[in-house]
């Protein structure tokens, strides 16, 4: 059950990510994409993870995903951009590429079993991270909010226009 | 009971795919997409090493790796919103103002 | 109280420098004089109180504040007084307040009116520091700003081609002699390890420098005297020095920062006794010096240059008296040269200014009528130099070769007598040919032919006053022992070398021959001149290679220009031309152009495009991977 599972999900992620690839609509593009990071929210949960499943569900299929939609909307001048037409960059980074993924492959070909499976004991409970998040990692998260403000003001500083002009 | 191991291999096919994705799309707005799957296959090889390890710690990066693409993305839109305007365009090949 | 004397023509200078644009000529006037009269005040005070200080606890020193701290390399920013340094002020203060009164005059038309009465009190305070000094590093700085600021009133009339020039050689001149003298500090700071003098005496009564030493030591200090005073050889550039304003002759170059080396000689004279050998040379250089100048004096027909010449004889007449262990003879005739000479000079510039400028004698003649107060001053000045008794140039030229033959110094004190034969000629000369005889003036400088205003006649009276009762702090020694005020004035800075006693009826017998030898300078000079005005025509076509080679200055500065400065110039045109033109200049454009050309080949790789950007990024991940797997 559990690896059928799994297999469903992952062909769909990629499936998901292949198609923001390859159409050519920004605002398919999008959607795939939802699609593809719902799925990777399920491959959190199988993985023990329920709370970053959901996190995961909430801010990237809900808030991220949403914002892009509206500045696909705000910027929607031209249907449909072709993909990339210069020869050389896209040979190049395709050959960078399969060269990058044999190598991660040829990194990790030797640990992949002895990661083990999944089951066992229970790790990732909302109450342990709340808990972590306040102790542990108390100091990254407090940073974290200011990053947050940072942004905030950052990309309303960046947009707004100046009443003047 | 499906191996880590499994998790892990697609993580790396995820990250291969989103950099492809940043290399065969001309729009801004995809691209940074394609960043964003590559952010999540990252988190997802987190994820995965948190199980192996025993220990929540992993998930805890995932956690602050969610915000600070929250942050990102809010920054990036801006400024590719910004860039819209003056330029009337989003292809990344009508940026080159720092061409030498 | 007695630091603020050289401080206060300091900041009268800092002020006029900063804001002189702005201000008044007559307000820059008013502080220039002022400064240095308070600063002239002060040094009467001090040296009054100086007199009650028992000679033990001399010299008074002030340290205002650490200078220089390094390793063990110290210089206190400290002013001493004593008995030299006193009379130094005194001078210096005294002469310069006259002169600065009598610059209101003569330079009240001048554009640069501000930018002198700058300078002039910078040079003050430069003066001060100088002899004020309480080491040799600081004296070295008064030193060095004194020949700054004689470089720059050398040339402060800087749009002629000439001023300009003679600043140049002024300065370039005097550096050589500098750096001799910066040598000589250097030795000192080896041996003794400290530029204070206090202990510089102490290591030389310690016995701390071998005589050796003393000799290289005091030779180099002299070599960097004979710049700054004009000796032979360095003493080409004072005549030039003569393009400067008249009251800058008279202070810089006459009175005060020439003698500089006379009084460095003077405050190193035990080095200088303890020598031995270096004492020698101080006293034959001058010696030389003092019947080679005079002898250029006596075809020179430019009445400044005339006076110049006169100058540098006279400094040489104070080495002879520092050379023959006589530093207080030779302070002494510092003291009343400063008057006699400033005198001459101003009384020279207020002729030039009667003439509108004119400087050559053949064109005066007879202006004792039009000129009552220069006139007088002129013949006093005149007369005290030539050496006639009662007047202060007697004294102090007499004590000087009277010393030199007490030494036994024979030959010193022969020259020095031929001396004075030619100065009292060429004196008399200069007054005959300006203010006797026929006149020769141009007419248009006949229109305007007039006395000068008070405030430059007041300050000739008051100097021609001194000219001739300077002499009196300083009588023979037959008129008692303790005629010489001066002399006991200094004994606790001079130490005394061997003291020879001369016979009342030698010392005698020296006076009547220094005063016949003045009376017949004076007469051949009337013969020449007044009473049959052909004879000089005659002895020039008699021996016509002597007087060109007078008239030439014997010819020093041509052989100066061909052994120096042309193959100077021309090397640095060889060099100018193959390395500066070609290598330095090769390299700096080499480089520029390889730059550019770096830049250009680099910026192929930005194309501006974010994607060969993040392309090249990903090129170096895999490499890097690829590095870490294999």
């Amino acid at each position: 059950m559990g690896i059928f599972l799994f297999f469903l999900l992952a062909i769909l992620c990629v499936g998901g990510v292949l198609g923001m690839i390859l159409s050519k609509n920004q605002a398919h593009n999008a959607l795939f994409l939802v699609f593809a990071f719902a799925c990777l929210g399920g491959l959190f949960g199988l993985l023990d993870a329920p709370f970053i499943a959901a996190v995961q569900i909430i801010i990237y299929a809900g808030a991220i995903m949403v914002l892009f939609i509206f500045v696909i909307m705000m910027v929607n001048l031209e249907q449909g951009i072709s993909p990339e037409k210069k020869k050389w960059t896209l040979g190049l980074s395709a050959v960078l590429a399969v060269f990058l993924l044999v190598e991660l492959g040829l990194a990790v070909r030797g640990m992949l079993g002895s990661l083990g499976r999944t089951g066992g004991p229970s790790i990732g409970s909302p109450t342990e991270l709340g808990r972590l998040l306040f102790t542990d990692y108390l100091y990254p998260f407090e940073i974290t909010s200011v990053l947050i403000i940072a942004a905030l003001v950052g990309a309303i500083v960046l947009v707004k226009k100046k009443e003047k002009e | 009971m499906i191996p880590v191991g499994y998790f892990f291999s697609l993580s790396i096919v995820l990250f291969v795919l989103g950099i492809i994705g940043f290399f065969v799309k001309r729009d801004l707005i995809t691209m940074f997409m394609a960043v964003e799957v590559m952010l999540n296959a990252a988190n997802l090889a987190f994820i995965a090493l948190a199980k192996a390890a025993g220990s929540p710690a992993g998930q805890v990066i995932v956690f602050f790796v969610i915000t600070v693409a929250a942050a990102e993305a809010a920054v990036g839109l801006a400024i590719i919103l910004l860039v819209f305007r003056q330029k009337k365009s989003i292809k990344a090949e009508d940026m080159r103002l720092m061409k030498g | 109280m007695f630091w603020l004397i050289p401080l206060l023509p300091g900041a009268s200078a800092f002020i006029l420098a900063v804001f002189g644009k702005w201000l008044p000529k007559k307000y820059v006037s008013w502080q220039a004089c002022l400064s240095v009269f308070a600063s002239f005040g002060i040094s009467l005070v001090s040296f009054f109180g100086l007199l009650k200080v028992p000679p033990g606890s001399l010299p008074v020193i002030k340290t205002l504040f650490h200078w220089i701290q390094s390793g063990s390399f110290n210089a206190d920013l400290s002013l001493q007084l004593d008995p030299l340094s006193s009379i130094m002020t005194l001078v210096v203060t005294g002469v310069g307040l006259l002169i600065h009164v009598y610059s209101v005059g003569y330079m009240a038309h001048d554009k640069g009116y501000q930018r002198y009465f700058t300078y002039l009190n910078l040079f003050t305070f430069a003066m001060l520091i100088l002899v004020m000094g309480a080491n040799l590093v600081l004296m070295f700085v008064g030193w060095e700003g004194v020949g700054l600021c004689s470089y720059l009133l050398i040339g402060f009339w800087f749009e002629k081609h000439s001023a300009a020039n003679a600043g140049k050689k002024a300065f370039i001149v005097n550096r050589i002699g500098d750096a001799a003298f910066i040598l000589g500090i250097f030795f000192i700071f080896l041996i003794v390890g400290s530029g204070d003098f206090r202990a510089i005496t102490g290591a030389i009564e310690g016995g701390a420098i071998t005589q050796g030493m003393a000799t290289l030591i005091a030779l180099l200090l002299f070599a960097g005297a004979t710049g700054k005073s004009a000796q032979i050889p360095l003493y080409v550039w004072l005549p030039d020095a003569m393009e400067g304003p008249t009251p800058v002759s008279a202070l810089i170059h006459a009175a005060t920062m020439v003698t500089a080396g006379v009084y460095m000689v003077s405050r190193m004279n035990l080095l200088f006794t303890l020598s031995g050998v270096a004492g020698q040379v101080v006293g034959i250089v001058g010696a030389l010096t003092a019947i080679f100048a005079a002898t250029m004096a006596l075809t020179q027909n430019d009445i400044k240059r005339v006076l110049a010449y006169s100058t540098i004889s006279q400094i040489g007449y104070m080495f002879i008296g520092c050379g023959v262990g006589a530093y207080a003879a030779g302070m002494f005739h510092l003291f009343t040269h400063a008057f006699f000479k400033s005198l001459l000079f101003l009384a020279a510039g207020s002729v030039m200014h009667a003439l509108s400028g004119e400087l050559d004698m053949r064109k005066m003649g007879g202006l004792r009528k039009y000129l009552p107060l220069t006139y007088p001053t002129f013949l006093i000045g005149a007369i005290a130099i030539a050496g006639v008794p009662f007047l202060s140039g007697f004294f102090s030229k007499d004590a000087i070769l009277t010393h030199a033959f007490a030494q036994g110094q024979y030959f010193i004190w022969a020259l020095g007598l031929m001396g004075a034969v030619l100065t009292a000629f060429y004196m008399f000369r200069l007054v005959f040919l300006t203010f006797f005889g026929p006149e020769r003036i141009e007419s248009h400088a006949k229109e305007h032919l007039h006395e000068s205003p008070r405030v430059m006649t007041v300050p000739l009276v008051i100097l021609a006053f001194f000219s001739i009762i300077a002499g009196y702090v300083g009588l023979p020694v037959v008129l008692g022992e303790k005629a010489n005020l001066f002399s006991r004035f200094l004994d606790p800075v001079i130490h005394p070398g061997p003291e020879v006693h001369l016979g009342i009826s030698t010392e005698w017998l020296l006076i009547l021959v220094s005063v016949a030898v003045a009376l017949c300078g004076i007469y051949i000079a009337y013969v020449f001149y007044l009473k049959s005005p052909r004879t000089p025509h005659r002895i020039v076509a008699r021996f016509p290679a002597l007087y060109k080679l007078l008239y030439n200055k014997y010819y020093v500065d041509e052989v100066y220009n061909a052994a120096f400065v042309k193959p100077l110039v021309n090397g640095s045109q060889v060099v100018y031309d193959n390395f500066d033109l070609k290598v330095i200049d090769g390299t700096i454009d080499g480089t520029a152009a390889a730059t550019s050309f770096a830049g250009k080949v680099l910026g192929l790789f930005q194309s501006g495009l974010v994607k060969d950007y993040t392309l090249v990024l990903l090129l170096g991940v895999v490499i890097f991977l690829g590095y870490l797997l294999f």
